[in-house]
This record gives structure tokens, sequence and C-alpha cells, in this order.
């Protein structure tokens, strides 16, 4: 059987998923639902004065109305899993809905219950709340000064925590002949998925056992929280997550309503369903990045780069959300060296509360903000010495021959061709041939530009003992079992939980390729933590290399054993039989063979099984990483700018990936694709805005700019493959690539092709108005 | 106070439901909550995503925006009655072929959209097709391969003729149905 390892297969999802029968969680039924409505508060920061329920509770069809004084004591409070160490951190109590005070607009302050959808939203509009309009403060600079607004008296100063990384030393850069100094804004952002966040709970009053179908990257995580919030031990908790319409980040959180569902279903011994309207998703699901950062790189005027620091203030919201604190620090400040040779390095990051939505992980969560205030400042560098900005990184990129890399902040890069990859680009871009035609568009009147990024990406978290290290209250390794069922088809169990990442089919290929086995024989189960065992999930590019190679390995060890029933079989030592093409041949003499199928069958009927060895086959791992994979690439745009409307045109998109090996060449391109449409947005159009009482002006698609296709010219992918070594697949990550390059490499063209007015910067989003008041401004001046 | 109801008869998918609704129910709860018909997916609450989009009378129609008592007498086909496993519609293939999909979620919309549009121009350059998909938001897929999807079925339609008839491929009678 020709191996599948490494081709486009088809997706296994799909059939389902293109005739409508997948199943969202929205799309559960069960009898005698309930429909739940949370209401949010109107004000970013409020006393609580008096909640006045009964007109609500008296109307036809509502069930129940909970308030925050109702649920006190009857359930936990939101909890914060990722705590930085040395980083004073405070974790202000989050209650699932609000007790005396409101935070941020859509803080949850009440709940209805009703016997349909429409009648628990009408019924919202029948409760009464008395509130005390607080000052508020939405910027989390502002937030710092003296005599702000204070949101929670555990953090005075609103700083919610305090962390720094790094080995800057000032007499490390007395050779500097430039620093360059630049701030940058890195705007908030929402990650819309396009499934809005939903929960279904069914509580058994009899058994003790709850079933929670939920729009989840981490079923078991959220097991592990829910069962603490709501007082259900595990294993009475079911939680399944099996279609899940995208997520980026905003899926992994804890957050209050799906655990006021599972209270809700607990206390009326009814199943009950919520789904987040996208207007609540807008407020109340997570928001990303959000921060300022302030920049200093030292150069040499022949491109050496010595040195690079980092001052970033994060908004982290109204609360710390449940991953959110290792954002900005840990996934953000170990990296901001990027793919180049700079010996020091420092971040020193404030963690801020400000009455605005909780921020948390989002497509990339800390390596797009770091991989954007650096590719920013290579490009200031280059103009400054007058480089070719590909010059610059050329100098500065890692070498080959210098992996195992290790950077100023301790990580090592696993492997790379952090050259290879710019070259492949720059000839896919015909970067030299650009460049000369740029000249004379200029001097046709044409703003033409192009922006590069070199990038690396710590993927595939993480070996446990470092998240142990870094203050993860949870382990970062993944399960994997592996059933050969008597008739030779495979179910495999998996803890990690695609939600659109096609690991149905990329998995089932993984185990195909070393079963010799049609990959239709294979079946991936995730999503449902009464079949899988344990798991840590979706995200950080972590599948692939984490849950993959667990998979991989519990298919060698299915192998091992099914070597040994074949060696008694066929009446040799162990050592004597090799498994090719799914038989287990003798060594030296191959046609004394059994095939995998008549031993499996010989495994379950077990009457002549060799000494010590158990029936049944079945293999089962749990793969703890010894290190990250390091994906990285280069990514290329040219752009026009209209000179009388400031809008950005972009011309061509090039992007060259290196994920290792590559097991499905068609979705590892379409996670690509995505990902740059994704970082794309932030950089031209995406921007969540608060004004300064707290309210979200862009709370609607009318407001917040959504990508959408005939944004885009069609983008030219290749990928080169630098195995991992210490993984057993080679792979590293490629989810999040797209959305970590594209930011920077389209803002790099477009200050590129503002060149002539010597524009440094444009805040992000580069909006038609902005990018023309920057030509204007640059003008005047 | 019981709303007043009203009695819609709605042609779905080739076969023919009268239910009592309030007047105020949207289509798409209609089809979601009332049918069983969960393919038609909502991912927005002001008309923009697509994820709701159905033919109605063979047009693509957000069923967000249109209330269930407006399709009273009409032919509705969602993402279910389009084509099954056994016979795919263009598009469909298309989208399993090219990739077209991630999650899945805008999907059911997205495939409604593009059969309405090349109901509408069997030959659409990519340009037109990427503004034929103006009204859809994916988040996923970075709409490439959605295009791709789309060019696919145009040219399998091309050698297809009859197939194109997407309002008669409602075979598919699905679950929670009665006349
Ligand atoms: S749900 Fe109808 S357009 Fe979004
Ligand atoms: S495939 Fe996920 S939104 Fe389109």
């Amino acid at each position: 059987m020709a191996t599948v390892f490494g081709k486009a297969v088809k997706r296994r999802e799909d059939p389902r998923l293109i005739t409508g029968h997948g199943q969202y969680t929205d799309d559960v039924r069960l009898p005698g639902l309930l429909y739940a409505a949370i209401l949010r508060s109107p004000h970013a920061h409020a006393r609580i004065r008096k909640i006045d329920t009964s007109q609500a509770l008296r109307h036809p069809g509502v069930v129940a109305v909970f308030t925050g004084q109702d649920i006190q004591g009857k359930m936990g409070t939101i909890p914060t899993a990722w705590l930085p160490p040395d980083s004073g951190i405070v974790t202000p109590p989050h209650h699932a809905l609000a007790v005396d005070r409101v935070r941020y607009v859509g803080d949850g302050v009440a709940m209805v219950i009703a016997e349909d959808r429409y009648t628990a939203r009408d019924a919202l509009d029948l409760i009464q709340v008395e509130y005390e309009v607080l000052p508020a403060v939405v910027d989390q600079e502002a937030a710092m000064q003296e005599g702000a607004p204070q949101l929670h008296d555990e953090a005075p100063g609103n700083v919610a925590f305090h962390w720094k990384v790094g080995n800057f030393d000032p007499s490390a850069v007395q050779d500097a002949d430039v620093v360059i100094r630049q701030r940058f804004r890195q705007q908030r952002l929402v990650p819309n998925p396009m499934e809005p966040r939903s929960a279904v709970a069914d509580y058994n009053p009899a058994t003790g056992e709850m079933t929670m179908w939920l729009t989840s990257q981490n079923p078991h995580i959220h097991r592990f929280l829910l069962s603490g919030i709501l007082g259900i031990p595990e294993h009475k908790l079911r939680i399944i997550a099996t279609d899940v319409g995208g997520g980026f980040g905003s899926k992994i959180p804890c957050y209050p309503d799906e655990a006021l569902v599972g209270f809700a279903a607990k206390t009326l011994g009814r199943p009950v369903k919520w789904t987040e309207d996208r207007r609540e998703h807008f407020m109340a699901t997570t928001h990303g990045r959000d921060h300022y950062d302030d920049v200093e790189l030292y150069g040499k005027k022949d491109g050496t780069i010595l040195a690079i620091r980092v001052r970033a203030t994060a908004n982290m919201g109204a609360y710390l959300s449940t991953a959110a604190p290792g954002v900005p620090t840990i996934l953000f400040g170990l990296i901001i060296s990027g793919p180049y040779q700079i010996p020091y390095a420092e971040a020193d990051v404030y963690g801020v509360f400000t009455n605005t939505t909780p921020t948390d992980a989002y497509r990339g969560a800390g390596r797009p903000e770091a991989t954007y205030l650096l590719e920013r400042m290579v490009d200031l560098f280059a103009r400054e010495i007058g480089m070719d900005p590909v010059e610059v990184r050329r100098k500065n990129l890692v070498r080959a021959e210098q992996f195992p890399y290790n950077n100023p902040m301790g990580l090592t890069y696993d492997s790379g061709d952090y050259h290879g990859a710019l070259h492949k680009a720059l000839e896919m871009a015909g970067y030299a041939e650009f460049r000369r035609q740029q000249e004379e568009a200029r001097r046709a009147g044409r703003l033409v530009g192009v922006g590069v990024t070199t990038y690396v990406e710590i993927c595939g978290l993480g070996p446990s003992q470092v998240a142990g290290a870094v203050g993860f209250q949870g382990g970062l390794w993944e399960s994997a079992q592996v059933r050969i069922h008597p008739t030779g088809k495979v179910t495999v169990f998996t803890g990690s939980s695609p939600h659109g990442q096609g690991e149905e089919t990329t998995f089932a290929q993984i185990v195909a390729d070393r079963l010799h086995i049609p990959v239709e024989d294979v079946e991936i189960v995730h999503g449902d933590t009464a079949r899988i065992s344990m798991g840590w999930g979706t995200y950080g590019s972590r599948s692939t290399p984490v849950g993959g190679s667990a998979i991989a390995l519990a298919t060698e060890r299915v192998i091992e054993k099914a070597k040994k029933i074949a060696a008694h079989m066929l009446e040799v030592g162990e050592a004597d039989v090799e498994f090719e093409e799914g038989q287990f041949r003798v060594k030296g003499a191959p046609s004394r063979q059994v095939s995998l199928g008549d031993v499996t069958l010989q495994a379950y009927l077990a009457w002549n099984l060799p000494p010590g060895v158990e029936p049944a086959l079945e293999g089962q791992a749990f793969y703890d990483p010894s290190n990250f994979t390091y994906s990285f690439g280069t990514h290329i745009c040219q752009v026009e700018v209209d000179r009388d409307t400031g809008e950005v045109k972009i011309l061509r998109y090039i992007a060259v990936d290196d994920c290792g090996r590559v097991i499905n060449p068609m979705i590892a391109e379409g996670q690509v694709h995505g990902g740059i449409v994704q970082g794309i947005g932030q950089a031209l159009w995406e921007g969540a805005h608060y004004d300064e009482q707290g309210q979200l002006v862009t709370g609607t698609f009318m407001d917040y700019a959504m990508p959408r296709a005939h944004f885009f010219p069609t983008f030219e992918t290749a990928f080169q493959e630098t195995p991992s070594p210490h993984n057993p697949l080679g792979v590293k990550g490629i989810g999040e690539t797209g959305t970590i390059a594209s930011t920077p490499t389209v803002v790099n063209a477009v200050l590129d092709a503002l060149s002539p007015y010597g524009v440094r910067d444009i805040e992000m989003p580069l909006t038609p108005e902005r990018v023309w008041r920057a030509m204007k401004g640059a003008q005047e001046a | 106070m019981e709303a007043t109801r009203m009695t819609v008869t709605v042609r779905v998918n080739g076969r023919e439901y009268t239910r009592a609704v309030e007047p105020r129910l949207l289509l798409v709860h209609f089809l979601r909550d009332e049918l069983g018909l969960t393919g038609t997916h909502i991912g927005c609450d002001t008309s923009q995503c697509g994820a709701c989009t159905v033919l109605l009378n063979g047009e693509a129609v957000k069923s967000c925006t249109v209330l269930a008592v407006q399709a009273d007498g009409a032919e509705v086909t969602t993402i279910e009655g389009l084509g099954d496993l056994s016979h795919l519609h263009p598009v469909q293939e298309g989208f399993w072929e090219k990739h077209g999909l991630q999650c899945g979620f805008c999907t059911p919309g997205v495939i409604m959209t593009a059969a309405g549009m090349l109901a509408q121009n069997p030959n659409p350059t990519e340009e037109e097709i990427r503004e034929g998909l103006e009204g859809v938001i994916c988040r996923c897929t970075g709409y490439q391969n959605i295009v791709r999807a789309v060019q696919y079925a145009a040219e399998k339609m091309k050698g297809a003729g009859a197939e194109t008839e997407v309002a008669a491929a409602g075979a598919d009678a699905s679950a929670g149905g009665d006349a």
C-alpha cells in the first residue's frame, strides 16, 4: 500500500459537514429542554443597588431567574489557570453573575430560564436593575495612573501582575551605533469564530451524572474546572465537544455562562441550553491582543542587531480569564528575539485591569504581538542604516548549522533552515525584480511597496515540566489510544480536540501509514471526556506535534504487541520478525509471513497466545514532549496604496512556511490561508474600540470589519520541510503561522510604499483614513 | 399571555410542513427548532454572515432575515435537501474536493450562496466569485479554497446540465418532518 503520510487525502470530516449533518452544540435537542438568556450590564462600571426579577418571573413560560445573590455559595467562582511566577499576580474573585458590582459592558447580571428561546429573551427586558454608575477606565495606561478608577481592592493601581524576563545589560550595547525607539499599539481584536459559544447541560438527579455539550477547544480542561465550580465529581461529569465551529483561542477559557448553564440544569433538574448572540460574543467572549509596546533596538551600522527590549502594557480586561496571564508574558516575552541571533533581550510586562471584556488567547496568542514589534523594528533599523530590510534579516537570522539554538530567554530552537525559507520566498516573489519595478512605479506616481517577515513560532505546547515552571496550572502532554478491532478496523481516541483543523483526517493518516491499512479503516474519536481518558486540548499549535506524536507512539505499541503474537504464530523469535507492507515477515525468508489482520484476529480469539501476552490489541500512550517545536518561515507581500483615498490593495502575497514534515499538504495549506487572512484582518481592518465610558462601539459585524473574500488576491504558498528532531513524526505545527507572519508583513509593505513620505508608523488597523492622514500629515510636516 | 399564532405551510426539501407559529418567528428558527433541520446555522444577529443562507423559491436568501410567515406557500431548499452523499450537488462536491471548509460552520450557508450564485451565473470569473461571496463570512479558510470549490462546481455543472436544477434536488425528507 502506498504511503498516505504526506498525501493530500480528502477530509474525512467533510461528508457530514457539507450535507448539514454535523452536530454543533446548538444542534443538540433533548426532551424537556429549557433555554437560557443572560442579562448583561449596560454599564462599564457600576454598583448594583437592587435587582427586581418579580415581573420576569411572572412572565408566562419563564421557569427561573437567577441573580448573583441567588447563586452565592452555591457555585464556585471562575478560576484563572495560568499564574506566571514571580509576577505578584492577583486573581480577584470572578463571580459567574455579578454580586454587587459590574466591571464591564457585558458582565453577567442575571440569567433567565424559559421554555423557549424567544421567551427567555423577552424576560430579560422585564428585569429591573438599579445601578449606581461609577467612573470607568478602558485604557490600560490610563488605568495605571494615579487617581484612576479602581476595579478590584486586591489590585492597587489596577496592576494584575508585573513580569520581567531577559538578560539585557547596558554594557552589552555600549558598541551600538544606532538605537531605534518606537511605540506600537497592538489593538484589541474580537476572535469571532463563526459558531457562537454555546452550552447544553443535562443532569440526572438520581445518578448525579451531568452531561454537557460545550463549544470547547479543551473538553478535559473544562471538565476539570467545571467539576470544581459545579461541585460535580469528575467521574460524573461528561463534556462533549464534537463539532466545534472554530475557536481561535476564544473557546479555551472557562466562562461564567457555560458554568451557569450547568448550575441551572442541576438546580432545576431539566436540561438547559444557552447560545450566545453575535452581539454577546462581541461583549462577553474573550478578546485578543491589546498592548502598548515600547520597544528599543540596539544595532550596528553593518546591520548587526545587538539587543531588543520591550516594555509592554497588556490590557487584561475586567477579570483574569483562564489562560490570559500566560499570553502577554510567557508566550510573548520568551520569543521577542525571534529568528535572529540577538544576544540580549528583555521583556518587561504589566498586566492591567480595565473596565473592558477580559482578554485571553487569540490565534497566535502572544507570538503575533512579539513578531509584530520585532519585524517592524527590523524594518525601521534597516531604514535608519540605509540597508535593504532583506539584507538585515539575512545578516541576523540564525544559520542552519547553529541548531539546536539557544535564544537569550533560554528557549532552545529545535531545528531550522531560516535562510532556506527566506531564499525560496524571495525567489517566488521576484524580490529584486519588484524593487526595480518599484522605482519605475514611483516615477510614474504610484505608491507600491513590499514587506518581508521572517518569523519563528513556539509551537507544540509543550513539555509539562516547563508548563509547571512557567505557572501553567496543568500539564501539556497528550493521550492517545489505538484500538484495532477483531476485523482489523481501527478506532483512535485522542485528547486533542480539533475544531476545524482536519485532524480526523491527518491523525488517521498517521495511523494508516504505520499500519499499512486504508485511511477509511481508521476512525478518530475526539472531544468526549467519557470516551477519552484525558487530554489537554487543541491550541498553541500543539495537536499534531503532541497529540499526533502520542498517536504515533500508541500505534508503535500496538505493532510491538502484534509482533510478539506474529513471532509465536510463525514459530520464530520476535527479533526475527519485521513488519512491512502490512505483513509480519520472517527476516531473510519473506515468504513466511502473517498479515496484521490474521494477527489481530488471533489476538482477540486468544486461543494460542505466547506466554505472558494478554489478549486483545490496543495501545495507549501518554506523550510528554521533551521540547517545544519551532515552525518558521518567510512571508512577503506587495501592496499598492491609493494616493487619493489611502486604500491599501494587496497585489501579491507569498508564504513559505516550514512546519517540519507535512502530513497532508492540502490541509496544511488551508491552515496557512486562513491564518494569513486573519492576520491581514488585524493589519488592515479589524479593531475593537471602546468609548471613554466603556461602551463597545464596535459591537456587531456592522462596525467590526471582518475580512471578506473579495479583499484578497490568490495567495502563493509553499512549504519547506525541516523535521523536528525530537518527536516521532518530525512535525512542528501550522495552525498559527499565517496569523503570526501576515500582520507585520502587510504593515511593513504599506510603510515601504509610503517611504517617500517618511512615514514611520501607522496604528493598526491601517484603514484608508489612517493611511490618508499619515500621508497628509507627512506632506504638511 | 400566549402570543397569537399563525398557520404557515412551507415546502422544505420537497416535503410540505404546516405549523402554527408566532408571527415573529424567523425562518431560520422555524427550520432549526420546529423542523429540526439543524444544517442551517446562525452566525450573527445583523444579517451579515450568511451562515443561515437557504434557497427560497430557488433564490439564495438569509433565513435570519425572513419571517417564517413570509415563507408561507414557498419552496425552501436547505443544505439537507441540496444533495446527499450518494448524490452530492456539484458545489458540495467542490467543497470536499478543494478543501473549501475547515470548521464547517459557515459551510452550509456558503454552499447555498454559491449554488444560488451559479444558478444565476454559471460561468463566473474568480473576481465574480469573490464578489458573489461578499455576503458570507468564513473565519477559517481564507476563502481561497472556497473560490476553488466554486470553480470546480462551475466546471462540473457545465458538463452536466440537468444537475444544476437545485430546487428539484429536495429528495431528503429529514428528521422531524410530517406533512
Ligand atoms: S445568521 Fe443570517 S446572516 Fe448571519
Ligand atoms: S469553515 Fe469555519 S467559518 Fe468557514
